[in-house]
């Protein structure tokens, strides 16, 4: 165990290692938060409510949403790729450890990296621009930051899955681009799930994405209340569970076919 | 005892040939030509404890691929392999807990932090204790000097610092099998030489098993008494390197540089000698025969021609290999 902490900090280092990616990447998000939010003042024009949702809590489900995904965010599956691609991959063979395990504890101490320099900050200075109310309740915080932490192991799940195709494609790069778009679209980042047409969303109920955006945002700013909010904790331990099976068959697989690019 | 045994290890590769032109690219779009091709054919191996062996072959005459099977990164086509009394793929996690590996191409610290940072993860990975890492570890980081090079990123180290690096990493854990892949490649020779001296040392001391592939033979000289010699993934030699030598050395090169220039028709002509011009002033003469030829020759060059220098040159285990490879000469 104690080397999977390990890994973390060195994960850790290597952030703090590449300092201008971290600070530019707070611009970035902050950018981004308030461009959603003129966009969505801008929508709402007069309205008090659209699909349940004031313009308070538009505005704290955009921030949120965009501050959940610093933590949740990683690049591990393009890290594969490159591994494999390069060769290296060789070399984490030869460790004693489970390769997946391991790259999921870089995205880990990537992603507490991120909530702890990037998140913070970047939301206190939001919170000094934009009207985000954080006043939500103890309780709130707590099923957030469970809710969270599943949306962190999704949403890495699919990344090890994107990153396991490699072996099998050699070159995904498109593949991973467009899951990229598709997590960004079908997770409820850009745009609550209750937005879309009703068709959409029955497809995405039977889809993974919204377990990584929709759900914790949606319990942040008080969309899920009660039963929703387990109902909504429930479907995302479900995905956490599901996904192992294909990472598991395609994984075995892979080692089997594993060949090492480069001589 | 045997540190590695393989039984008739054999990796097919799976390729497949583009067809030459736009059309042949569409053509390939939807049927390819595949080819099947053995980087390692049917190869039995034993090493003892203790060993040094050098591994030598061609570029692509399957050195890497056979390395990649013994440590459990690739699996064989067909064959058996037990490696410190394991099987590397099916136990691998446990297996690779008893070997280092140094692949020369490839760097296995981690990139942008400090060397040390790379060691510590390492100790935690193979779950060294402390004592048994400052022990060990001091030794290994003052016998390659790398101790001022720790709080680096590895990325602002030389190539020579690197490697040094590198094979301390390899040896955190204190492996008895250690597989070298191509150590010393792009090294100066200051630097080589200190690798050479670390490995000597660690195999004079806890018994280490060192199996090594380069294309650098003075290595495998330094090192190796056993060398194993691979060609288009078939062993085509296994034993002693002076044996090779011994089998391999068909008589003698002596350099002769006259005063000044000299024609073939002044040179003795003798059976089983032949003469090979180097520049217009040298000859180089290779006789086939007993010591006394040897003598006989040069009195003979020196009496008719006026001499600069003469030279008796060893053939060199490079030349032997070269000529092994070339002439596909057949030992056993």
């Amino acid at each position: 165990m104690s080397m999977y902490i390990e890994m973390i900090r060195v994960r850790f280092l290597m952030m703090l290692a590449y300092r201008t990616n971290y600070y530019s990447g707070i611009l970035i998000y902050s950018i981004n938060i308030g461009a959603y939010y003129f966009l969505w003042s801008a929508i709402y024009g007069g309205k008090e409510q659209i699909q349940g949702l004031s313009v308070a809590q538009m505005t704290t489900y955009v921030a949120v949403a965009w501050m959940a995904r610093a933590f949740y965010y990683n690049n591990i599956d393009r890290e594969i790729a490159a591994e494999i691609k390069d060769g290296k991959v060789a070399i984490e063979m030869i460790r004693p450890y489970n390769y997946l395990g391991m790259k999921t504890m870089q995205a880990l101490g990537e992603g507490v990296f991120r909530l702890l320099f990037f998140s913070v900050p970047g939301m206190i200075i939001v919170a000094l621009i934009f009207p985000v109310r954080f006043d939500a309740s103890l309780t709130t915080w707590l099923f957030f930051f469970i809710s969270l932490v599943f949306s962190f192991i999704v949403n890495t799940h699919i990344n090890l899955l994107t990153g396991i195709m490699t072996f099998f494609l050699f070159n995904n790069s498109g593949l991973i681009r467009a899951k990229r778009v598709v997590i960004d679209l079908f997770s409820g980042l850009l745009l609550p799930i209750s937005f879309y047409p009703d068709w959409a969303q029955t497809l995405m109920s039977y889809l993974p994405f919204q377990a990584i955006s929709y759900v914790p945002s949606m319990i942040f700013t008080g969309g899920f209340v009660g039963q929703e909010i387990y109902k909504a904790l429930l479907s995302q331990v479900f995905w956490v569970v599901i996904l192992l099976i294909p990472i598991r068959l395609l994984w075995s697989l892979a080692k089997k076919h594993l060949i090492i690019q480069g001589g | 005892m045997n540190v590695i045994e393989v039984q008739n290890l054999r990796k097919e590769f799976n390729s497949y040939t583009s067809r030459p032109g736009l059309a042949g690219a569409f053509r390939d779009l939807f049927t390819r030509n595949y080819k099947i091709h053995a980087a390692v054919d049917n190869i039995s191996l034993t090493v003892k404890q203790g060993e040094m062996v050098g591994y030598i072959g061609e570029n692509g005459a399957g050195k890497s691929t056979t390395i990649k099977m013994l440590t459990g990164i690739l699996t064989p086509t067909s064959g058996s392999i037990i490696v410190n009394g394991m099987n590397p793929h099916k136990q691998r996690e446990e297996f690779v807990r008893t070997i280092g590996v140094v692949f020369g191409q490839r760097s296995q610290l981690w990139w942008d932090i400090a060397v040390q940072e790379s060691f510590r993860l390492l100790k935690k990975v193979y779950r060294v204790s402390d004592e048994d890492y400052d022990r060990h570890m001091g030794h290994v980081i003052e016998t390659l000097e790398i101790g001022p090079l720790l709080d680096k990123p590895v990325r602002k180290l030389s190539l020579g610092q690197r490697m040094r690096c590198e094979l301390a990493a390899a040896l955190v854990h204190n492996p008895p099998l250690l597989f070298l892949d191509e150590p010393t490649i792009g090294l100066d020779v200051l630097v080589k030489l200190k690798i050479r001296k670390f490995l000597q040392e660690i195999n004079e001391q806890y018994k280490t098993t060192i199996l090594l592939t380069t294309h650098d033979l003075t290595d495998i000289e330094a090192l190796c008494e056993r060398v194993v010699l691979l060609d288009e993934g078939k062993i085509i030699y296994d034993g002693k390197l002076n044996q090779l030598q011994e089998h391999a050395v068909e008589g003698k090169q002596i350099e002769f540089e006259f005063l000044s220039e000299v024609p073939r028709s002044s040179l003795p002509r003798v059976e089983n000698l032949q003469w090979e011009q180097k520049d217009a002033t040298t000859w180089l003469g290779y006789i086939n025969g007993d010591e006394q030829m040897v003598s006989r020759l040069i009195s003979d060059v020196v009496q008719r021609n006026p001499i600069k220098n003469v030279r008796i040159n060893e053939i060199s285990t490079e030349e032997i290999v070269r000529k092994i490879y070339e002439e596909g000469m057949a030992l056993t």
